[in-house]
């Protein structure tokens, strides 16, 4: 079976302007909107547009978390994945935790290609997919904008500060995609219906054999420096006047 | 116990990345730290050079491999944890090359990542952003554990030059993976400066409304000699390639001068452009939030302001 995992991460929604509480102890999260991480959804889409074009034969959407986990896993079903997985965790889970999660998993299913999205937009750490790659002592094609796969292959564009990387991979490998790789599909209704009937199964650590770490310990949080507020200028000529003021111009 | 902090060089083969200068910078403030850089490489002879220059480093490990021609995270990952032995921190930058690579070293080194530092506030303790930047998180790195870092490089200067510090070959025995082969790069080659590393910079947004009209910010960059950036809104339109992106998820920049041409300023562009010194806007939206930030303000249709704009430059 040629199968295909993708993390699946609840997430504020990207349109919430997150607000830090006043004593510093996290962030305000009652009742915001939470969504699947926008790169995660572009990673599901990649992975069901590789089965449709049969290249695959079956796609698994996994997530850590709390219960609640389950509405974006049952969006991730309604979007087309065969099943899902979630790991219970009452706590937020550090990336290597996540990491050592996902490789048990992908070995106990034998996965040939885990997909996640490069980041998550909360703690934006951009470090699950490469610590997963590790792990499991495989390749990882990050920031990917181009996904080919060829017999025992993937040849991946990358989105890397030089421009457009090309790399080829063996499988099994690790995939983190970047914003441009695809346009994730919308759930109709029908689909919501049918996504109440698959399999979703939930599971615990100690399935994995994985002990979850926070390694790092959040002390406090603080909310940006502002910037001061600026001038208006009415037209380009005082626009010149006050960049030659700074001596920008 | 005193720190010895490993930095590893981002670079092209001949020239250091300008990230790296602001690693060392980073590294540099770490309290009692010793501040070595590690060049991988096929021939790192002059990248080491140039670091060896970085005033704050006090010694140039150059390991040379073939294997280093093209910089794959799977094939530096396990050279790094072996030379990050005898090393307390290990900082890379957050380039694209220091985000593929570092969580790769810190998960061989079953440790924690610290991502896109922006300030050191003792030996294992770090300010860093999250949601976007709408939030500054202060994390506790446990004492007793090699402390892996990328750095957000816009909240650090570059090192300056003028240092000697001495260059050391260092030769590495581990096996590399042959699973990831490097075909090629494709880029944009320019004349103008460099995004992340410009003084100035002009970026447009989805405003200029087609490919063809975003040429209007090349000219105007190009009449100041600034480099050219994009919103994410522009570069998913296909009117400026991915390299150009700004923002929370492409390219965290520091210039002099931001010039946003046509941008509204969704808070994921804004946490991009916080560190420049100078905000300039000009959006005929008086409601558009990039005006939050902006120093200067000018509300009006870019297709008139950016061609008188050009001519009152050419004018002096």
């Amino acid at each position: 079976m040629r199968r295909i995992l993708v993390g699946i991460k609840r997430v504020v929604d990207y349109s919430v302007r997150v607000r830090v509480k006043p004593d510093g102890t996290g962030v305000a999260l009652d009742g915001v909107k939470m969504s699947i991480n926008p790169f995660d959804e572009i990673a599901l889409e990649e992975a069901l547009r590789i089965k449709e074009r049969g290249e695959a034969d079956e796609v698994v959407a996994i997530a850590i978390g709390t219960d609640e986990a389950q509405q974006q896993l049952r969006t991730a079903l309604a979007m087309g994945a065969d099943r899902a997985l979630l790991v219970k965790s009452e706590e937020a889970v550090d990336p290597l935790t996540a990491a050592q999660v996902f490789t048990a998993m992908a070995k106990a299913e034998d996965a040939r290609m885990v997909i996640v999205g490069k980041q998550a937009i909360d703690d934006d750490a951009n470090q699950t997919g490469q610590m997963l790659a590790a792990l499991w002592d495989r390749p990882q094609a990050t920031f990917a904008s181009k996904v080919e796969i060829i017999g025992d292959m993937l040849r991946v564009t990358r989105e890397v500060d030089a421009g457009l990387e090309t790399l080829e991979v063996d499988l099994p490998a690790v995939i983190t995609v970047d914003l441009r790789l695809n346009e994730p599909r919308y759930v109709k209704l029908p689909d919501i219906m049918k996504a109440k009937k698959k399999p979703l199964d939930i599971k615990s650590f100690a399935d994995y054999g994985v002990a979850p770490t926070q390694r790092l310990k959040a002390t406090h949080y603080a909310a940006p420096a502002t910037r001061s507020k600026g001038i208006v200028v009415k037209d380009v000529a005082e626009l010149v006047d006050a960049l030659k003021k700074r001596g920008l111009v | 116990m005193s720190s010895k902090v490993l930095v590893v060089a981002d670079h092209d083969g001949s020239k250091l990345n300008a990230g790296t200068a602001r690693a060392v910078k980073a590294a540099s403030t770490v309290p009692g730290a010793e501040v070595h850089v590690l060049v991988l490489a096929a021939d790192g002879a002059a990248v080491a050079t140039a670091a060896a220059e970085l005033v704050g480093v006090s010694k140039v490990l150059v390991a040379n491999r073939v294997e280093n021609t093209h910089l794959m995270a799977a094939v530096l990952a396990p050279q790094v944890v072996e030379i990050a032995a005898g090393y307390t921190h290990v900082f890379g930058p957050s380039s694209s090359f220091g985000k593929d690579l570092m969580p790769r070293v810190a998960a061989l080194l079953g440790v924690g990542q610290v991502s896109d530092l922006m300030s050191v506030e003792g030996t294992h303790l770090f300010k860093r952003p999250i949601y976007a930047g709408n939030a500054i998180i202060t994390v506790e790195a446990p004492a007793d554990q090699k402390v892996v870092v990328t750095v957000r490089t816009a909240s650090f200067e570059a090192a300056a030059t003028g240092g000697s510090a001495a260059i050391e070959a260092v030769s590495t025995s581990a096996a590399l993976p042959s699973h990831t082969r490097f075909v090629g790069v494709q880029s944009a080659k320019s004349d103008r400066p460099d995004l992340q590393s410009a003084s100035k910079v002009v970026s447009g947004g989805r405003a200029l409304g087609s490919k063809e009209q975003f040429s209007l910010v090349f000219d105007l960059a190009d009449q100041m000699g600034a480099a050219v950036g994009a919103s994410r809104a522009a570069v998913d339109a296909g009117y400026a390639p991915n390299e150009l992106q700004v923002g929370q998820t492409g390219k965290i920049i520091a210039p002099e001068l931001y010039l946003a041409v046509g941008i509204s300023g969704a808070i994921q562009h804004l946490t991009g452009i916080k560190d420049a010194k100078t905000i300039v806007a000009i959006n005929k939206d008086p409601e558009a939030p990039i005006f939050e930030v902006a120093d200067i303000a000018l509300v009006a249709d870019l297709f008139v302001a950016v061609p008188q704009l050009q001519a009152a430059l050419k004018a002096g």
